[in-house]
């Protein structure tokens, strides 16, 4: 009696990874990356996986479906699912397991979806083709859940091709597609990384309705500790491919154990000292500007804006605000159809080549994407040095100097550095050299758009404490581009909040963050996840309290 | 669907323009050659009155641009001139001529673009096996080597010592459909053997270049067989290379069968061009050149066309 209450207790788990080990292959050698992990999840459960680029939350997660990406493999350890040792099945096994019982939900729904087919048609080719459903039943089902999802027009929206639809439309049809065959398993990997907050909200109370009312367990991979904290029943926190921490959501985020924990939760916590608005003349002045692509519809409408001398203005908004464009059309790359812009009092010619080399060096541009913003050929030596000759004729020993000084104000050992490539160097350090790139031409103002965004939560706050102390050195003013608001917290002086174009609320960093908002600020504000399990219901259930007593809500622009 | 066909129209209105440029630039050529046409054809022998009555028969005493004129004015109302060596119309001696060079390429066609595609299909498919290098290697050999070899050891192999096909290909008329087809294997197969490469590796390389993508991924993660996810997923999104391939091969075929027609006696536009170009009749080299050139352009201006019709972000915008 006492075995069969035992065994009650502890219910066969859905999935047990035991001593995990995956290798990936580099230069014709195989690695470890991930070092012998335990995971045990039940029916129903939902576990996070958390952890920095590199932790090897991903390739844990495809591991659970027997699967090891191309360059990697499966070397070591039991995947049991539903008593079935997934590493040792066949192919043919693992094939009719896939799609079936466990199913996908990959970060870039516009990149998982094949272009060249309609939405209804990729979600009934699981379950035809594992004859679970015969196409008639796949469709009407694929309208039930796309109704469930939220999605507009569940009817049609199915017989659009990817492209007709948008991100948040096209993550809840992925969403849907991966319930198609029902199954036992969901694996969300980042589904909403490339999401606007605003959008991503609506997402995430979609996804976890659908996984409550078909108790599907799934494992849902993030960085963002906010995000799994509303979604998982338990999470576990993964570095370099190790097990740092496992516990319920409430253990990890009200009372995390270990070190590297703490500080993942932290990393938020960086702010700016409030500083008084400067008297004198702003640096750059924006005044009226309005601009488009090709003479299509305004991207850009009446814009005006100041950034002072050693001010950081944060630009928000969200893809297809016109942030970006702005910052074109400030460093000349798309010359505004109307407006001017002053710097220093003085008119900045509108396009590119009419701008002296003087005038362009006091401007410069840091970029999103370190990766490619350098030239993988240079060595850092060159890199850096380029624009010192360029802007400023230092050539010799005299530019070999200041590439050191620039190295040393980056925080990189010039002695080990200056003669490395690109490749042979992290994201982060990437990210510095390119500010030590823009600051080798002495530039008033420089322009970053989503610097933080390609980075690791720890990495990006270094970044930003680092252009912090540089700005309190060299008095240098920024234009920050971002859609992260944690970051506008941290760095910002003033902001100006975007949306379609137009600039709906600008002010101090207090005057913004202060309610009364805007509406769309409010939106913005109350859609940033944030680190407190049962936010999202709380959220949720005061937009839907507000919208049924009558008041406006502001909805996203990705409905 | 306006879109595309303004973008069907401007690439026509491109191609003419094209042909209009290469008209010039046949006639000038011609132009160009050194001598004496009216000598080389009626012989040193010829008096002075004799060579000056045929020039201005041939009105080769009127200035170049009034006959450049003369000579797009009748291409325009379907008259390319006259022979020079026979004095038939060019119209009726290119006839025939044209339809045979059309069917060997049809054939030749119908035999090499689902050999290539099936092969690279597979090739991708079992991408690094040892099927994969064997087919690379034999195709990559049979490009390797000039049409006219490849020809003479078709002709040694199956027409001398195995005897099942004739060396010559001399088809007419008279043949019924599946006789021509017959005579006409050998000189489809060299041509085959020719292009066939071409096409396989670039279905190969544009599938295989796909299989990163993460859609390919997530086909593979719903548990789909290989070779569904190669035809289904792959496939449709690397058509646009595999087209323009498959596409300029076919102009080969068209355009590019002097050597193979001259080999097997075929009579076709590239024996006619052979022989024009030997009896210096000009008006039927210019009318031939003409003809492979409107041939080229419009076969690229469909694979233009075709490429962007499989983009569904064309076929269906938002």
């Amino acid at each position: 009696m006492n075995d069969d209450a035992a065994i009650t207790d502890t219910p066969e788990p859905l999935l047990k990874m035991t001593g995990l080990r995956i290798e990936g292959q580099a230069d014709e050698q195989w690695n470890e990356i991930v070092h012998g992990v335990d995971v045990v999840l039940h029916r129903g459960e939902v576990l996070g996986l958390i952890g920095e680029s590199g932790a090897g939350k991903s390739t844990i997660g495809l591991a659970a479906m027997g699967y090891a990406r191309p360059g990697c493999r499966l070397s070591g350890g039991d995947i049991v699912f539903d008593g079935v040792e997934l590493r040792s099945a066949s192919e043919n096994y693992k094939r009719d397991l896939r799609g079936v019982r466990i199913a996908y939900v990959a970060q870039s729904a516009a990149a998982a979806f094949n272009p060249a087919h309609r939405l209804i048609d990729q979600f009934a080719e699981a379950p035809v083709h594992h004859g679970v459903k015969s196409r008639a039943e796949a469709e009407a089902d694929a309208k039930d859940l796309y109704r469930q999802l939220q999605l507009p027009y569940p009817e049609q929206i199915g017989y659009r091709y990817p492209h007709q639809v948008s991100g948040g439309q096209l993550q809840r049809a992925m969403t849907a597609m991966a319930m198609s065959c029902r199954p036992d398993l969901i694996i969300f990997d980042e589904p909403t990384t490339a999401l606007d907050v605003t959008t991503q909200i609506e997402v995430l109370a979609a996804v976890k309705d659908v996984v409550k009312q078909f108790n599907t367990a799934a494992i849902y991979i993030t960085h963002d500790l906010a995000v799994v904290a509303q979604m998982a029943d338990r999470i576990m926190v993964l570095r370099y491919g190790n097990l740092v921490e496992e516990g319920t959501a409430d253990q990890i985020i009200n009372h995390p154990k270990e070190d590297y924990t703490q500080r993942l939760l932290a990393v938020r916590t960086y702010r700016k000292p409030d500083a008084d608005p400067p008297s004198e003349e702003p640096l750059l002045r924006i005044e009226d500007v309005s601009a488009s692509y090709s003479g299509s519809a305004r991207v850009l409408e009446n814009i005006d804006l100041e950034i002072g001398r050693q001010r950081t203005v944060a630009v928000v908004g969200e893809s297809g605000s016109g942030k970006s464009t702005l910052a074109r059309v400030i460093t000349g790359l798309l010359p505004p159809e109307d407006g001017r812009i002053l710097f220093e009092g003085e008119a900045l010619p509108p396009a590119l080549p009419q701008r002296t080399r003087e005038k362009l060096r006091r401007l410069q541009m840091i970029y999103q994407m370190p990766d490619t913003a350098l030239n993988p050929r240079q060595r850092l030596r060159d890199i850096i040095g380029r624009p010192l000759t360029f802007y400023l004729g230092l050539t010799g020993r005299k530019r070999e100097d200041r590439v050191r000084e620039l190295l040393e104000m980056i925080e990189l050992e010039p002695d080990d550095f200056i003669d490395r490539y690109p490749t042979e160097l992290s994201g982060g350090q990437k990210q510095r050299v390119c500010i030590a790139r823009a600051l080798a031409a002495q530039p008033d103002l420089i322009i970053c758009d989503e610097v933080t965004s390609a980075l690791d939560q720890l990495v990006a706050e270094e970044i930003l404490k680092l252009l912090q102390r540089l700005q309190d050195e060299l008095h240098v003013s920024y234009m920050f581009i971002t859609h992260d608001l944690a970051t506008v917290r941290a760095i910002s002086d003033e902001i100006v909040v975007m949306l379609q174009g137009r600039i709906v609320e600008q002010g101090t960093k207090n005057d913004v963050l202060t309610p009364p908002h805007h509406d769309y600020t409010d939106l913005l504000l109350s859609s940033v996840p944030e680190m407190e399990i049962g936010w999202l219901d709380r959220t949720l259930a005061e937009r839907e309290g507000r919208r049924s007593r009558g008041e406006k809500v502001l909805e996203s622009a990705d409905q | 669907m306006t879109q595309i066909l303004t973008m069907v129209a401007q690439r026509l209105a491109l191609g003419l323009l094209t042909l209009f440029v290469v008209s010039l630039i046949i006639f000038l050529g011609v132009e160009l050659l050194p001598g004496d046409l009216t000598q080389a054809i009626l012989g040193q022998a010829a008096t002075e009155e004799t060579v000056a009555a045929f020039r201005k028969e041939l009105k080769l005493d009127l200035p170049p641009h009034e006959r450049y004129i003369a000579w797009l004015g009748g291409i325009l109302q379907g008259d390319l001139g006259h022979s020079l060596a026979n004095k038939r119309a060019i119209t009726e001696l290119m006839g025939v001529r044209l339809w045979n060079t059309l069917f060997l390429a049809f054939i030749s066609a119908v035999i090499s673009i689902p050999l290539a595609l099936g092969l690279g299909i597979l090739a991708a498919l079992y991408r690094n096996t040892l099927y994969d290098r064997m087919v690379n290697i034999f195709t990559l050999s049979s490009i390797s080597f000039p049409e006219f070899f490849v020809a003479y050891i078709l002709i040694l192999v199956l027409a001398v010592q195995l005897g099942w096909f004739p060396s010559i290909s001399n088809i007419g008329e008279e043949l019924g459909f599946w006789e021509r087809v017959y005579r006409s294997i050998l000189p489809a197969l060299t041509l085959t053997l020719v292009v066939v490469a071409h096409m396989m590796r670039m279905t190969r390389a544009a599938i295989i270049n796909l299989m990163a993508s993460p859609y390919i991924e997530m086909a593979n993660l719903k548990g789909l067989p290989r070779a569904r996810v190669i035809v289904k997923h792959a496939l449709p999104n690397a058509l646009a290379p595999i087209i323009n391939v498959v596409v300029i091969n076919l102009a080969y075929l068209v355009v590019g069968v002097v050597i193979v027609e001259v080999v097997f006696v075929y009579p076709g536009l590239g024996q006619l061009l052979i022989d024009a170009v030997r009896t210096r009749d000009i008006p039927v080299v210019q009318a031939t050149g003409l003809f492979f050139a409107a041939a080229y352009i419009l076969l690229n201006l469909t694979a233009d066309v075709l490429s962007i019709l499989t983009n569904p972000r064309l076929l269906h915008p938002r």
